[in-house]
C-alpha cells in the first residue's frame, strides 16, 4: 500500500513536470511560428498594390522608399533611381474626384478600366490602390515588384511605423534601443544601491531591524507593477521633468528609476541571501587579522557571494528588460532611437502590450509583434544563460 | 604579559566568565582546559576581542596585554588584532590562493611592498612549518590542501602579521593524530618567541605542549597552575576528577 502510493506520486510529479515543459515547449513554437510568418508577408499592406506606368523604370521600392513617397518627403523619380521627373501621387480615392458614380458602374465593375486610363495616361504616377480593382489588363501599367518583408529590414530598420501606408515600417532598432537603454541605466541605478543595502542587511544592520527591514523589502516585490507605473508617473516624471527643465516628464530616464526601484527588492533580497550562508568562520578569520568592518566586507564576503550577487543582478535585469507596466507608464512611448536618456523612448514589452489589441490577427503587423516577442525572448534567454555561467563559475581562482 | 583583573563576561543575562583574576608570561605556552561550555572559548576571545562582535555581550573588569588595558575607549581594535592572533577550531581559509591566504593581513594592515609580502609569506609559512609542502603551489587554492596542511597554513596567516601572542581554540580537534602532532611540535617551536594561549580538550595535549595550565569549571578558573604540578598533584578535587577523567 505503502509503495504504492509511492509510485503513484513519483509519477503524478513526473506528469506534471513533463506537462510543464512540453507547456513552455509549446508556448516558444508557437511564438516563433506566429513571429516567423512575418518574413513571408509582404512589404505593401495586404490587399493592396502599387502601380505605376509601364515606361517608369523603377521596378520596386523598399517600404521606407514609398513611405517617404506618399509622405511627400521624396517628390523626385531621380531619387528612386528613375528618370529626372517629379513624382505625381494618385490615392485611390482620387478616382471619385475624377470620375462620377455612374460612369464607374454598377458594383465599381468599371473601376479597374478607369484606373487604368488613369495611371497608363502619366508616366510620373504612382498610385495605391486595393488589389481587387487591379486592372485585368495591364497595358501601359506596371505594378510594383512584390516583396516580402526582409530580416534586415526588421532588425536593423530605424523606423517602428506599423500603421504606415502603402507600406508599415517594422524596423525594431528604436524598440530595441529604448528596452536596452531603460535597462542598462535602471541597472546602472539598481545594483550599486542594491548591493548597498543588501550588504548593510547582511552585515551592518542589527537583527532588529533586518528582521523589520527584509520581509517589508520583499514585500515590495509583489506589488503590481501598474502601481510603480503610476507611481513613477504622478511622482517621477514631474520630478525630472522640473529639475530637468524638460518639455516632457515621461523619459527614457523616469523607465529607468521605475524599473530600478522595481529591481530592487529582488537584488536586495537574493544577494542578501547570498552574503548570509557566507561561514561565520570566513568573518572571524578576516577580523582576527586585524580586518576591519569594510575591509572584511569588500575582500572577503563580495568575493565570496560574487556568484550570488551576480545571480541576483541578473534576476533583477531580467525582470527589468521584460517589464511592461510600468515602462509603458512612464517612457513617453515614442518609438524613435533616442539620442539621450531625457527623451523619450518605446520598449519592447510595451510595443506589444499597446500594440497587440489593435493589430489585425494574422496580419504583418501583428506577425511583427511576435517578432518581438521573440526577440525579447531570445534576450532574456542569453541574460540566463549568462547568469547560469556566472553562477556556476568556480569562486576560487586557480 | 597578559593579565585579567575581576573579569566578569555575560552573553545578555547569561554569566559566561566569573571573576577570573589571571596572569599569563610571554614566550610561554597556557593551556586552557574544562569541561565544554565552561567558557574556555569565550575567555580566549577576550583578549583579541573577537566577543565584540556578539550583540548583547558585556564585559566587566579589565583585560592588560603588555602593560596597556585593551578595552579603552581609545584601543585600536584592528591594532590589537595585528598583535594578538588567533588560530580557530577548525580550519578557516579564505577561499584564496596559498599565497594570498598568507598575505592577506599584510594587505589589510596596509603594506604595499610586493618584495617584503612576498619575504614575509615564505618566513610564515616555513615558521608554520608549510613551506616545503607548499612551495611549488602558492597560487594553487587553499582548498586543495589537507585539512592538517590547511590549519598550519592559518597559523602561517597568523604569523604573517608578527603577533607577539597567538591564541588558538582546539586548533587540532578537527585532525587526524598524525596533522596533529604536527601542530604539537609547532606549538613548541612557537613558544619561544610568542606567548601562545591555547584551548584544549585534549588532557594529553594539555600536558604535551604546555607551561601553564588553566583549568575552567562554570566559568570559573578553578586552578591555575604549572603544568607539571597541575597534571601530577592538583589542588582542587575538581580539578583532579577532571584530568583523571571523572567529570567531562
Ligand atoms: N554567542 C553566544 N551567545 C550566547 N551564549 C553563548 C555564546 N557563545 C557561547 N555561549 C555560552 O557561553 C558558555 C561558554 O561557551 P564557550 O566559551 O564556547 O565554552 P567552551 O569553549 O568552554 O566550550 C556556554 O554555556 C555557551 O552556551
Ligand atoms: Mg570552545
Amino acid at each position: 500500500m505503502k509503495r504504492l502510493i509511492d509510485t503513484l506520486i513519483e509519477q503524478l510529479i513526473k506528469m506534471s513536470g513533463a506537462v510543464t515543459e512540453i507547456t513552455v515547449l509549446l508556448i516558444i513554437v508557437f511564438l516563433f511560428k506566429e513571429g516567423a510568418g512575418l518574413f513571408n508577408a509582404s512589404e505593401v499592406e495586404k490587399g493592396y498594390t502599387v502601380l505605376v506606368h509601364s515606361e517608369n523604370t523603377v521596378e520596386r521600392l523598399s517600404p521606407k522608399e514609398l513611405k517617404e513617397v506618399f509622405d511627400g518627403n521624396i517628390e523626385n523619380w531621380e531619387k528612386l533611381g528613375g528618370k529626372d521627373e517629379a513624382i505625381r501621387i494618385f490615392r485611390f480615392d482620387e478616382i471619385f474626384s475624377i470620375y462620377t458614380e455612374d460612369e464607374l458602374g454598377k458594383d465599381y465593375v468599371l473601376l479597374p478600366e478607369k484606373l487604368e486610363e488613369v495611371i497608363s495616361a502619366d508616366p510620373t504616377i504612382i498610385a495605391y490602390i486595393p488589389q481587387k480593382y487591379l486592372p485585368t489588363n495591364l497595358q501601359g501599367i506596371k505594378e510594383l515588384a512584390k516583396m516580402n518583408i526582409s530580416l534586415t529590414d526588421f532588425y536593423i530598420g530605424k523606423e517602428w511605423i506599423p500603421t504606415a501606408t502603402p507600406a508599415p515600417l517594422f524596423g525594431i532598432l528604436p524598440l530595441l534601443l529604448g528596452t536596452l537603454l531603460v535597462s542598462f541605466i535602471a541597472i546602472l541605478i539598481a545594483i550599486p544601491l542594491g548591493v548597498g543595502v543588501a550588504i548593510y542587511l547582511a552585515e551592518i544592520a542589527n537583527e532588529r531591524v533586518r528582521k523589520l527591514l527584509k520581509p517589508a523589502i520583499e514585500l515590495l516585490a509583489g506589488i503590481p507593477s501598474v502601481v510603480y507605473g503610476f507611481f513613477g508617473l504622478v511622482v517621477i516624471a514631474p520630478i525630472i521633468q522640473k529639475i530637468g527643465g524638460l518639455d516632457l516628464g515621461e523619459t527614457a530616464f523616469a523607465g529607468s528609476l521605475v524599473l530600478a526601484i522595481m529591481a530592487l527588492p529582488t537584488i536586495i533580497s537574493i544577494a542578501e541571501d547570498a552574503m548570509r550562508t557566507i561561514p561565520k568562520a570566513m568573518r572571524d578569520a578576516s577580523l582576527a587579522l586585524g580586518a576591519t568592518k569594510w575591509q572584511t566586507i569588500y575582500k572577503v564576503i563580495i568575493p565570496f557571494a560574487s556568484s550570488g550577487i551576480a545571480a541576483a543582478v541578473v534576476l533583477g535585469i531580467g525582470r527589468a528588460i521584460g517589464e511592461t507596466m510600468a515602462v509603458l507608464m512612464v517612457t513617453g512611448n515614442a518609438a524613435v532611437i533616442p539620442n539621450s536618456i531625457f527623451e523619450s523612448v518605446r520598449t519592447i514589452p510595451a510595443t506589444i502590450a499597446a500594440e497587440l489589441g489593435e493589430a489585425p490577427g494574422g496580419g504583418a503587423h501583428y506577425q511583427a509583434l511576435f517578432m518581438l516577442g521573440c526577440v525579447l525572448f531570445i534576450i532574456t534567454l542569453i541574460i540566463s544563460i549568462v547568469a547560469e555561467v556566472i553562477s556556476s563559475r568556480k569562486i576560487i581562482k586557480e | 604579559m597578559i593579565e585579567t583583573k575581576n573579569v566578569n563576561f555575560y552573553y545578555g543575562s547569561f554569566h559566561a566568565i566569573k571573576n577570573v583574576n589571571m596572569k599569563m608570561k610571554s614566550n610561554s605556552a597556557i593551556a586552557l582546559i574544562g569541561p565544554s561550555g565552561c567558557g574556555k572559548s569565550t575567555f580566549l576571545r577576550l583578549f583579541n576581542r573577537m566577543n565584540d562582535e556578539i550583540p548583547g555581550a558585556k564585559l566587566e573588569g579589565e583585560c592588560w596585554i603588555n602593560g596597556k588595558d585593551i578595552y579603552t575607549k581609545h584601543t585600536q581594535v584592528d591594532m590589537l588584532r595585528k598583535n594578538v592572533g588567533m588560530v580557530f577550531q577548525k580550519p578557516n581559509p579564505f577561499p584564496k590562493s596559498i599565497f594570498e591566504n598568507v598575505a592577506y593581513g599584510l594587505k589589510v594592515n596596509g603594506i604595499k611592498d610586493r618584495a617584503f609580502i612576498t619575504k614575509k609569506v615564505e618566513e610564515s609559512l616555513t615558521a608554520a612549518a608549510l613551506w616545503d609542502e607548499v612551495k611549488y603551489k602558492l597560487n594553487k587554492s587553499a582548498f586543495e590542501l589537507s585539512g592538517g596542511q590547511q590549519q598550519r597554513l592559518c597559523i602561517a596567516r597568523a604569523l604573517a602579521v608578527s603577533p607577539s601572542i597567538l591564541l588558538m581554540d582546539e586548533p587540532a580537534s578537527a585532525l587526524d593524530p598524525i596533522s596533529t602532532a604536527k601542530i604539537e611540535e609547532l606549538i613548541h617551536v612557537l613558544k619561544q618567541q610568542y606567548t601562545i594561549v591555547i584551548v584544549t580538550h585534549n588532557m594529553q595535549q594539555a600536558a604535551r605542549v604546555s607551561d601553564k595550565t588553566a583549568f575552567f569549571m562554570y566559568g570559573e578558573l578553578v586552578e591555575y597552575s604549572d603544568t607539571k604540578k597541575m597534571f601530577l598533584a592538583p589542588e582542587k578535587e575538581e580539578t583532579q576528577n577532571y584530568i583523571t577523567g571523572r567529570f567531562g
